[in-house]
């Protein structure tokens, strides 16, 4: 058994993977990565399923060394300096860190979320089948927190697989799709205002909810409903006016009205927005969320065949993000 | 009499609310459940999880197996069938509470703003039959409906940011059992060593929606051996099958 050790850490950094479903009638949340496209790509450069749980870094630095053996990893999502002894690490490509070897991540310089994913996965006890860690209900595994300086993750030890890159579709960069309800009828004109207006995500957001600036959203009849049921994506406005949109570690009810509901596909596009960059929303039809829902659940079982040999040492990171994709990706969305 | 017709609202691409009522009214929260026990008896293909709520069941399914159109349509056909004569509660939980004092430092304001006194409310809250509408915000958080309507009032104007494991309160027309340390704006009344949601222990999750529930009096010695009990994973409350 090899180890990673967790050398030094900012906040917001937690083992997560696709969440624990089945127990919202008691109160308990799924939790689970913020952006998922990110975790599975991950995953699948290592070798996992899709969702096998992975480390989920907030927008600061961190340090890891193995321990014990090496062990194989891979980084996705926010663009971030990544390097192992002053060498640096492409993003979206498998690489050994070898016993004794520390891997040194900077602060994301765009978005917001990294993920950090062990071949073989992470060692932990699943509670209700998730290792994703939820504080408040005293789940996670190996630790029922975030991470923190010390922390030892069981890892399996490297194979001598051949290192691996993934292009990804250049996600869309519109606006951020949403289906009106269950309560926009609780807004009468104000929808208009919220679909019309320039938003930023609010510094004061985390894994519970992104509190949004922008316009005022007045209600028509009060700000106090019955508590009904939350969903990930849910765009709760209270008193304030101030809209926020529930994120993995909401709670699984709430009484302020829901003007609408982030659809599936954008919620890890808005997971990684950084605070202050404006951004609007759309409406969209149900049917056209649903589209795009399976189009991302398509893409994501067929990352796999996107894989492709690493070419050590020639890497160009520019070219990784503009690789000409866009055309595959409208169609995997849209399809 | 023919049942009204609930509201199907999108919750995003993945999920339906299922719309009883606008209000807290018990009927709708008795047909949400009836609802959910029906769901529970004939599965529909694409359905991944129910959340009963006072007034709405929310229903998350699986865009890739059914679509909303679809799924709108059977849940709005089995929403009228009639509701079963079991819908009355099967299980029937009675919770030692510790009232007043240090465990629960609201009761007499509380009592002072309904014009009563602090024994008066107690019987009142102690005296009552209540059902599981709802659990939900934090794990095990139980709302009750069945509050004396006497003991309606309205909300403290600045939350509380901790309020106790345990915590038994009353907040506008609802009253509830909170298992985890949290925040709450409603009134704390006392509290129950007994724990709705505990790890490790079978099962992890006392109560169901639907459940009946009643209260018995304990003193705070009482709540003190009681309390090192459950910690240890001893139910405490006694549940009765009815």
């Amino acid at each position: 058994m090899s180890l990673l050790v967790v050398d030094s850490v900012g906040p917001a950094t937690s083992v997560q993977d696709a969440g624990r479903h089945g127990a919202q009638r008691y109160g308990l949340t799924p939790s689970g990565a913020m952006d998922r496209l990110s975790l599975a790509a991950a995953n699948t450069l290592v070798g996992n399923a899709p969702f096998a749980a992975a480390i989920e870094l907030g927008p600061l630095g961190a340090t890891f060394t193995a321990r014990g053996g090496a062990v194989r990893l891979a980084l996705t999502g926010a663009e971030r300096p990544a390097a192992v002894h002053g060498e640096p690490i492409a993003l979206y490509e498998s690489f050994v860190l070898a016993d004794g070897e520390t891997l040194t991540l900077g602060i994301a310089r765009s978005h917001v979320f990294s993920y950090l994913a062990i071949a073989g996965g992470i060692g932990g006890e699943p509670m209700f089948g998730s290792l994703a860690v939820n504080a408040r209900a005293g789940l996670g595994s190996p630790y029922p927190r975030p991470l923190q300086a010390g922390d030892t993750i069981p890892a399996q030890p490297a194979s001598s697989a051949a290192e691996r890159s993934l292009d990804l579709p250049k996600p869309p960069d519109g606006p951020i799709r949403v289906v009106l309800g269950p309560q926009d009828d609780e807004f009468g004109d104000a929808v208009a205002a919220f679909l019309g207006g320039e938003w930023k995500v609010s510094a004061t957001s985390d894994r519970m909810g992104y509190r949004l600036d922008g316009p005022e959203i007045r209600h028509l009849h009060g700000h106090n409903i019955v508590s009904d049921g939350t969903v990930d994506g849910s765009i709760q406005v209270p008193g304030s006016g101030q809209p926020i949109v529930l994120m993995p570690d909401r709670g699984t009810s709430g009484g302020y009205p829901k003007i609408a509901t982030v659809i599936t596909a954008d919620l890890g596009r808005l997971a990684q927005l950084q605070p202050g960059r404006p951004f609007r929303f759309q409406a969209v039809s149900i049917d056209d969320a649903q589209a795009a829902y399976r189009g991302l659940a398509k893409l994501i079982r067929a990352l796999p065949d996107r894989l492709q040999d690493a070419q050590q040492g020639t890497l160009d990171l520019d070219a990784l993000f503009t690789a000409n994709v866009a055309g595959a990706a409208t169609n995997a969305l849209d399809s | 009499m023919a049942l009204t017709i609930p509201r199907m609202l999108p919750s995003g691409d993945a999920a339906i609310t299922v719309e009883f009522a606008r209000e807290i009214s018990d009927a709708a929260n008795q047909r949400v459940l009836a609802l959910d026990r029906m769901l529970t008896a004939h599965a529909i293909a694409g359905i991944r999880e129910t959340v009963p709520t006072y007034r709405s069941l929310l229903v998350h399914y699986d865009p890739e197996q059914i679509g909303f159109d679809a799924l709108a349509q059977q849940l709005t056909t089995l929403a009228q069938s009639p509701i079963a004569n079991d819908s009355t509660a099967r299980r029937h939980w009675r919770i030692p509470v510790c009232y007043g004092g240090e465990h629960g430092i609201d009761l007499e304001d509380a009592a002072a703003t309904l014009k009563m006194t602090p024994d008066d409310l107690v019987a009142r809250h102690a005296g009552g039959d209540y059902r599981v509408a709802m659990i939900g915000f934090t794990p095990g958080w139980s709302y009750l409906s069945g509050l004396d309507p006497a003991l309606a009032v309205p909300r403290r104007q600045a939350p509380r940011l901790l309020t106790p494991a345990g915590t038994i309160s009353i907040g506008g027309v609802q009253t509830g059992v909170q298992c985890l340390p949290g925040p709450s704006g409603w009134h704390l009344l006392g509290r129950t060593p007994v724990r709705t949601y505990q790890l490790h222990r079978d099962p992890i999750f006392l109560l169901e929606p639907g459940d009946a529930i009643s209260f018995n009096r304990i003193d705070a010695k009482q709540f003190d051996e009681q309390d090192r009990a459950a910690e240890h994973g001893e139910l405490i409350a006694e549940l009765e099958l009815s």
